[in-house]
């Protein structure tokens, strides 16, 4: 009878971790889990069995809270929600209650605890007892190192982030005890040595299973903390991300031609992406991830059915801190120059310099005789198309004037059919009807530009696998090549022993890419900063770049609500890194707060 | 013989007698007569019956005995029963209240809990709402755990039932029919609880069911009829206030959205509710067995349309005795069949939200008729649109057909070599299952899947079964060479739940279809004692000792021991008390003991898992998808929380027992609470787990008084008071007590995902509140978006929230009054909370213009309360939200119940009667909260079942 208080589960979906591993595909199935980690937000999909508890569990996600954190503090985005202390993002008011950092710290921790479970229950005593051998024991070597590439992930988004959390491995016990505290460079250091330890012994770039980490993921995370180390050990490391930044480079990996495909539901078949967290409306469901990013972003004027979704949840914007980031950037000359020799056409009105009296900004001959074409950068008013600087021929919007944005744009006319286009930069996906520019109010969806950057529909237009249009297809691109050829660039320029020429040419791979949008003939480190932001807007990377450049807090440099501001406010440095959560420094004695916490 | 009472001419019914130092006895019949064999002259016959002084009488040379037994109003001879055994209310050592049928509650009550209502001191039965059959919420002293359960432990009949719910069943005593209940007791200190160790650290209520009559055939049928009406309905904006709104604060475009039509949406919720009751049984015997059968059927249909819960009940209860009545045998078997279908209450702040001037139908709708807020391309609008109140409820089944069943049969055996010594083995069951469904039709916007124009279909079933069997051998003997008395009392019980069960859901799209099941199994095991010593009939000491364990902990934290102690001193016993003309009784008890909790959900939280993914929760690996194994959060040193209770009371009879009442005061700290806390970052596999973690005290008086202040044949009037203060108190909740910590968050409420209102705060009541300070303006009206800046840094930041307040009455009072005049009598009953806060979730979700403009949407307009009007909030915003001015004080007054009958005798037949009563139940509520009902269990108002007022006529009779 006493026995009988030694109860274990009798339920099917539960599995005693003794006998899971009695099936040899149970390995996969785990370290599935760990993968994702990162895109749901536990066992039951889209919501149900959560892995974190104290907080909505698809608000909550990986990738929907690290790109809060990254994006929404940042100028890229403004979100109109007051669900709990979620307006102290942008405004950059948190504390170390809020609860959206303490979320995103619990996915983080979660992460790497149970990448622990996973490599504790590998070990090579336990595989040898279970009678691991042969295919599978080499399949499961593998895993362990995707395991700890996926925990060596998790803490470098916690160095970034939080900098000083606790450094627990597979040494340490899982269960209910208080680890000690580690400070940024034990855990660089750490995950350094990690990522070093199993690079070698990863599958070599792009011949893992789609969605696996392989050698590139491994060293494109290596580039990234090697081109943060300085802001994280006080060291610099830019020779390093030169050279793991050259590794990737040199795997064979080739940019997507058209940049909007990088973003589609099905934007698992582009090139150019090393490692995507993936995403499937019907498989993979959560109210994170990409789901978010696409319902939060459409509201006002936009049309759900463009996305391939039910509904907008009106959230997400941009500021115009942004947008003015178009405007700028490319070497006009070199890049008209490139179009061909000068023609006798040109653009003449108020947006240009002369204004209406000219000389005209000059159009330059294409390989189509009719066709003329420039780069030219314009301010708000009004244009016509003439030759020769003199009236007569000219035209425009049914021969009246053509009213334009201040902007950069590519004009291209055909002085015989009469027909233009005037283009910005195609990577600036802005939806702006019925939008304003400027943020009067963060919670009116219309103020503030719209993005249209990520969708729910293929190259074909056709919406994504979830017929009832609330989940989606559409994975998120965590590391890809033009990050890449950034890092790579950033490198050299901080004297890191790159080719500058190679650095330039990388970039204007990305705008040859871009629809052509124009050709670059030197670069600095503000270039840079702004090509990341044109290139990698609303991916996660924001705050990680302004923080490195000293941009992020203090008064540098400021954008729309910046503070809680409307023009924008300088702010203290602390605000460089999160605070611990007020919940764990209350359930771990041994953890102190963050500088300025 | 015949045995009659003192103050009435009728004869006594079922009084025991038995021949004194002998088993052997009977009792009366049905008229008071008695028949006793084997009777020698000069044994002594001892008459006793609950309520009255035992008498004895040595037999003389008659054949003939009749008794007039003397009324003891003060009922101290009264049994009551203890948990493996019984004992008297002058001998109890502990704080136990005993409730008999008669004093309970009456009038329209369907669920067993609502007769405890106000009745007993230090005992909260708040109800879950207007819902038929809808359970209670039942605190004892507050409840002592924090994220453990607080529910007390209901004992059936000697069996510990599981406290949980089950789809359809909201608590176990919704399926025990009220008319089948003999009497309530309720065990409040550890002394009395102890002995159930581990699981009565919030108390114990044990019910016993009525058994058959030992005089032959009886038969009672009860009936009614009730009607249920809404009493109040919440302060929307009326059409034409909403309407101005609009037009004065819009947009064209929001203008442009206004309709023709002019709908009370609540109106289109609620209707009449209708009930009906009826119940049968017959009982019979002699002095040998007796048995009692009853059935009972109820029906009802709720105040809000759809909703509706029908019950069909069926006892059986009996006792024998054999062997010369060295052996007797208990047997008693409930089954209740309940069918109930649930109405959506998201309809509530729907029919609050949505527009009137839209109408309840649209012919050209493709979503059933019913007009919904739908894009330009015809498709509902998923996020920011109230959805049409009617179709809410009239597009979604969702019921549950469940029955449960709670029995037990007892052996109890006098030796024959040593009658002191008595063994009990009693075998119990308590088994439910239920099936339901949960539906949303194919024409519904509120289906998930609504582009796909496929309804939500989810089914389920569940069943549990609890098996109990438990054995003790007790030992009672007077030591007259030292005036003592001894009951030493030893046992074992083992008690085994099991919780099975599935759901498959979304059956109607085949790609999203989700299949869950669970089998969860529960085992506990105790051993117990208990010494009784009394010394000169003054002197009361009760020990108790259990050991406890429970499968839910691993290794040695298995097993809990739990002891305790009590001392009572019957003053009134003691010889310098014996001249006294005022002192009727009087009684001292004290008592300490340590109780135990285990009961935290989980079944597993000490072991290892892995729990696999559903299909909707795969990755992707290449061209396959996997499905995933996760593993779970463990916590290998959970342990027994543990509650050391002490209690000093004193009960007292006064001038004849004109007055007669008890103090007790009380201090209880439970340490090592089971608590779901954060979990240190990077131990664990998750981010917050159980773990034994805080202490929280409770300390609190209670006063019951019963005042009896008309007593003649024909006129008697009995007032009942309790009056409970109660304070509840977090003393340690984190292993670091960061004075910074904001505690741990809990009470989320609607508006935004992400806010709480309520923290769990070192210093402070349990779910306080937790708001920024509103300033007001010389008016005393709110001034949007100001807060004082309670840190005096210049700004506000969540660092000015402070703790206000909590939903807890620190007082709580209950009045009833009965009079009986020749055949007529007349109840009633009030109960007053004081001190109770309720943040109001339905002003502040929707009681600001942009709730009404719907900005953030602008293809949508919706309707507010009429707050908005006094406030003038315009915008949303999370301080907003957490405003104190939502946090209003919701003390009450309430007159739960009147009820009046009349008494038909049937002057040919002693046995049949007749009567008719009338009652009124949830009569008048006198409260400041400017919300619908005061009442509200988790302080949170919204969306909450409106308690209806209900009259009710209904017919007894007994033949």
């Amino acid at each position: 009878c006493l026995n009988d208080l030694d109860q274990i589960p009798k339920d099917n979906d539960y599995v005693l971790a003794d006998e899971l591993f009695n099936d040899p595909a149970a390995y996969k199935q785990v370290l599935a889990k760990l993968y994702a980690g990162l895109a749901i937000s536990g066992q039951q999909g889209p919501a149900g069995l959560p892995d974190i508890t104290g907080i909505d569990e698809g608000f909550s996600q990986y990738i929907r809270q690290y790109w809060l954190a990254q994006e929404v503090t940042t100028d890229e985005a403004v979100i109109g929600w007051a669900d709990g202390s979620l307006p102290d993002y942008h405004n950059q008011s948190w504390n170390s209650s809020n609860e959206f950092i303490a979320a995103l710290y619990n996915r983080i921790m979660y992460q790497i605890t149970s990448c622990n479970a996973f490599l504790r229950e590998t070990t090579a005593s336990k595989l040898s007892d279970r009678g691991v051998t042969g295919d599978l024991l080499a399949e499961v070597q593998l895993y362990r190192n995707e395991a700890r590439f996926l925990r060596a992930l998790s803490y470098a988004h916690a160095i970034d982030l939080y900098g000083n959390i606790a450094l627990v491995t597979e040494a340490d016990e899982v269960g209910y005890w208080t680890p000690q505290q580690s400070n940024r460079t034990e855990l660089f250091n750490f995950v350094e040595s990690e990522l070093l330890a199993i690079e070698g012994n990863m599958t070599a770039p792009k011949s893992n299973e789609y969605a696996r980490a392989d050698q590139a993921a491994a060293w494109t995370l290596l580039a990234k903390l090697y081109l943060n180390a300085e802001v994280y050990t006080g060291t610099n490391r830019y020779s390093d991300c030169v050279t793991y930044a050259s590794k990737v480079i040199n795997a064979g990996y080739t940019l997507e031609d058209t940049y909007d495909n990088l973003f589609l539901a099905d934007n698992h078949t582009t090139t150019g992406v090393i490692f995507p967290v993936a995403f499937d409306g019907l498989r993979t469901q959560s109210y994170g991830g990409t789901t978010f990013l696409i319902h939060a972003a459409v509201g006002g004027s936009m049309d759900p059915d463009d996305f391939g979704i039910n509904g907008g949840w009106g959230g997400n914007r941009t500021t115009s801190a942004l947008v003015n980031k178009f405007n700028t950037g490319i070497d006009l000359t070199a890049s008209n120059n490139a179009i061909g020799a000068a023609s006798n056409w040109g653009i003449v009105g108020s947006a240009t310099p002369n204004g209406w009296g000219g000389p005209d900004v000059v159009l330059y001959e294409t390989s189509d005789a009719d066709v003329k074409q420039c780069f030219a950068t314009l301010v708000d008013g009004e244009i016509k198309f003439r030759p020769d600087n003199t009236w007569g021929n000219d035209f425009g919007d049914e021969n009246g004037n053509i009213a334009v944005a201040a902007g950069l744009y590519k004009i291209t006319v055909n002085v015989v059919t009469q027909a233009f286009t005037i283009e910005s930069d195609p990577r600036g996906i802005f939806h702006t009807d019925g939008q304003n520019l400027e943020i009067e109010e963060i919670g009116t969806f219309t103020d503030g530009y719209a993005i249209a950057k990520f969708k729910n529909v293929d190259q074909n237009g056709l919406a994504g696998g979830d017929s009832t249009g609330n989940f989606t297809d559409t994975d998120f691109p965590l590391f890809r090549l033009a990050d890449v050829y950034l890092m790579y660039a950033e490198a050299t320029l901080r004297g890191g022993g790159g080719s500058e020429s190679e650095a330039i040419g990388y970039i204007n791979e990305l705008r040859d890419r871009a629809d052509n949008f124009g050709k670059v003939t030197s670069i600095d480190l503000d270039f840079i900063l702004d090509e990341r932001a044109r290139e990698l807007y609303w991916e996660g990377h924001r705050r990680t770049d302004l923080v490195r450049y000293g941009r992020f807090s203090n008064g540098d440099y400021v954008w729309p609500w910046k503070g809680g501001v409307k023009e924008g406010t300088a702010t203290s440095a602390h605000l460089d890194i999160f605070p611990i959560p007020s919940t764990d420094l209350n359930a771990n004695p041994n953890l102190t707060q963050n500088t300025g916490y | 013989g015949t045995v009659t009472e003192s103050e009435g001419n009728g004869g006594l019914p079922g009084v025991g007698i038995i021949i004194k130092g002998s088993t052997m006895g009977t009792t009366t019949d049905f008229d008071g007569h008695y028949t006793i064999n084997n009777v020698k002259v000069g044994d002594v016959l001892i008459f006793s019956y609950m309520g009255f002084n035992t008498q004895e009488v040595t037999v003389g040379s008659s054949t003939t005995i009749n008794v007039v037994l003397q009324e003891d109003s003060q009922a101290l001879d009264e049994v009551v029963i203890i948990g493996y055994g019984t004992t008297t209310v002058k001998d109890a050592t502990g704080s136990v209240t005993s409730v008999k049928a008669e004093d309970l509650n009456k009038g329209a009550i369907v669920t067993a809990d609502q007769m405890l209502t106000g009745k007993v001191a230090g005992v909260t039965v708040v109800s879950q709402g207007g819902a038929p059959g809808a359970g209670s919420t039942i605190r004892i002293r507050g409840g002592s755990s924090l994220t453990a359960s607080n529910n007390p432990l209901f004992v059936i009949d000697g069996v510990p039932v599981d406290g949980g719910n089950i789809d359809g069943i909201s608590n176990p005593l919704s399926t025990i029919n009220p008319n089948d209940i003999a009497s309530y007791t309720i065990l409040k200190d550890a002394s009395a609880t102890a002995i159930y160790g581990s699981r009565a650290s919030n108390g114990v209520i044990i019910i016993t069911t009525k058994k058959g009559t030992s005089d032959g055939f009886k038969a009672t049928y009860t009936g009614n009829v009730s009607v249920s009406q809404n009493i109040r309905t919440v302060d929307a904006l009326s059409t034409q206030q909403f309407r101005d709104y609009i037009t004065t604060n819009g947009t064209a475009s929001d203008i442009a959205l206004l309709g023709d039509a002019s709908t009370d949406w609540q109106d289109e919720l609620f209707q009449l509710g209708v009930g009906t009751d009826h119940n049968l049984s017959l009982q019979g015997g002699n002095e040998h067995y007796n048995l009692r059968g009853s059935m009972g059927y109820t029906n009802q249909t709720g105040t809000i349309k759809t909703s509706r819960f029908e019950r069909a009940t069926y006892a059986i209860g009996g006792n024998t005795k054999l062997l010369d009545e060295h052996l007797k045998i208990d047997l008693n078997a409930n089954l209740a069949l309940v069918n109930n279908r649930f109405a959506d209450t998201g309809a509530i702040s729907s029919a609050i939200s949505m527009d009137p001037t839209k109408p309840v139908y649209d012919s050209s709708s493709p979503y059933g008729g019913y007009w919904q807020w739908l894009q330009t391309n015809g498709n509902p609008i998923a996020v920011g649109a109230p959805k049409n109140p009617v179709a809410l409820l009239k597009q979604r089944d969702n019921s549950a057909y469940a029955t449960r069943s709670i029995g037990n049969i007892q052996f109890d055996y006098k030796m024959h070599f040593l009658p002191e010594l008595r063994a009990n083995l009693n075998l119990g069951y308590d088994v439910s299952s239920s099936d339901g469904h949960d539906n949303t039709y194919n024409s519904a916007t509120a289906s998930n899947v609504e582009l796909a124009k496929l309804g939500n279909e989810r089914t389920y079933e569940q069943s549990k079964t609890n098996l109990l069997w438990d054995f003790y051998l007790n030992y009672a003997t007077d030591l007259e060479s030292i005036d003592s008395s001894l009951d030493v009392m030893a046992g074992y019980s083992y008690q085994n739940f099991e919780n099975k069960g599935s759901s498959v859901s979304d059956i109607q799209d085949p790609t999203i279809t989700q299949f869950f099941d669970f089998y969860n199994v529960l085992n506990l095991q105790s051993f117990f004692g208990r010494l009784k010593y009394g010394f000169a009939d003054k002197y009361l000491l009760t020990l108790t000792y259990r050991r406890d364990g429970s499968s839910r902990f691993v290794g040695d934290n298995k097993w809990g021991n739990f002891p305790s102690a009590a001392f009572a001193w019957k003053i009134y016993e003691e010889d310098f008390m014996s001249g006294s003309e005022t002192v009727t009784n009087l009684k001292l008890r004290l008592s300490w003991g340590i109780t135990g909790q285990q009961d935290i959900g989980p079944y597993y939280p000490a072991i290892a898992q892995y729990l696999g993914s559903t299909e909707t929760a795969q990755y992707q690996f290449g061209d396959s998808f996997i499905n995933t194994y996760r593993a779970e959060p463990f916590n290998t040193t959970l342990k027994w929380e543990e509650t050391t209770t002490y209690n000093l009371g004193i009960d007292f009879g006064l001038w004849d027992d004109l007055l007669t009442g008890s103090v007790d005061t009380y201090y209880r700290e439970t340490k090592d609470l089971l608590n779901f806390i954060p979990f240190p970052g990077g131990s664990s596999l998750s981010n917050a787990g159980n773990a034994n973690i805080g202490t929280m005290v409770n300390k609190g008086v209670e006063l019951s008084l019963n005042v009896n202040p008309i007593r003649k044949d024909d006129l008697n009037l009995d007032i009942a008071f309790n009056a409970t203060y109660n304070d509840t108190e977090i003393t340690k909740l984190t292993t670091n007590n960061d004075p910074n910590y904001e505690g741990v968050e809990t009470g989320g409420f609607s508006g935004g995902v992400g806010n709480t209102i309520q923290r769990h705060t070192v210093g402070y009541a349990p779910s306080s509140f937790f708001v920024y300070e509103q300033v007001y303006d010389e008016n005393n009206k709110p001034i949007e978006g100001v807060y004082v800046d309670r840190n005096n840094d210049g700004e506000i930041t969540i660092a000015d929230k402070y703790r206000y307040k909590n939903p807890a009455s620190y007082l709580t009072f209950g009045l009833a009054a009965n009079l009986d005049y020749k055949n007529w009598n007349f109840t009633m009953a009030w109960r007053a909370n004081v001190g109770n806060y309720v943040y109001n979730n339905i002003d502040s979700n929707l009681g600001y213009g942009l709730q009404l403009l719907n900005s953030a949407f602008p293809e949508v307009i919706s309707n507010g309360v009429e707050n908005v009007l006094e406030s003038g909030f315009v915008n949303g915003g999370a301080e907003r939200y957490l405003s104190d001015y939502y946090i209003q004080d919701a003390s009450f007054i309430k007159l739960d119940n009147i009820n009046i009958s009349y008494r038909f005798n049937n002057p040919n037949d002693k046995k049949a009667n007749a009567s008719l009563s009338l009652s009124g139940q949830n009569l008048w509520t006198i409260t400041d909260y400017t919300g619908l009902d005061p009442e509200v269990g988790s302080g949170i108002d919204y969306n909450i079942y409106p308690r209806p007022i209900t009259f009710m006529l209904g017919l007894n009779l007994t033949f």
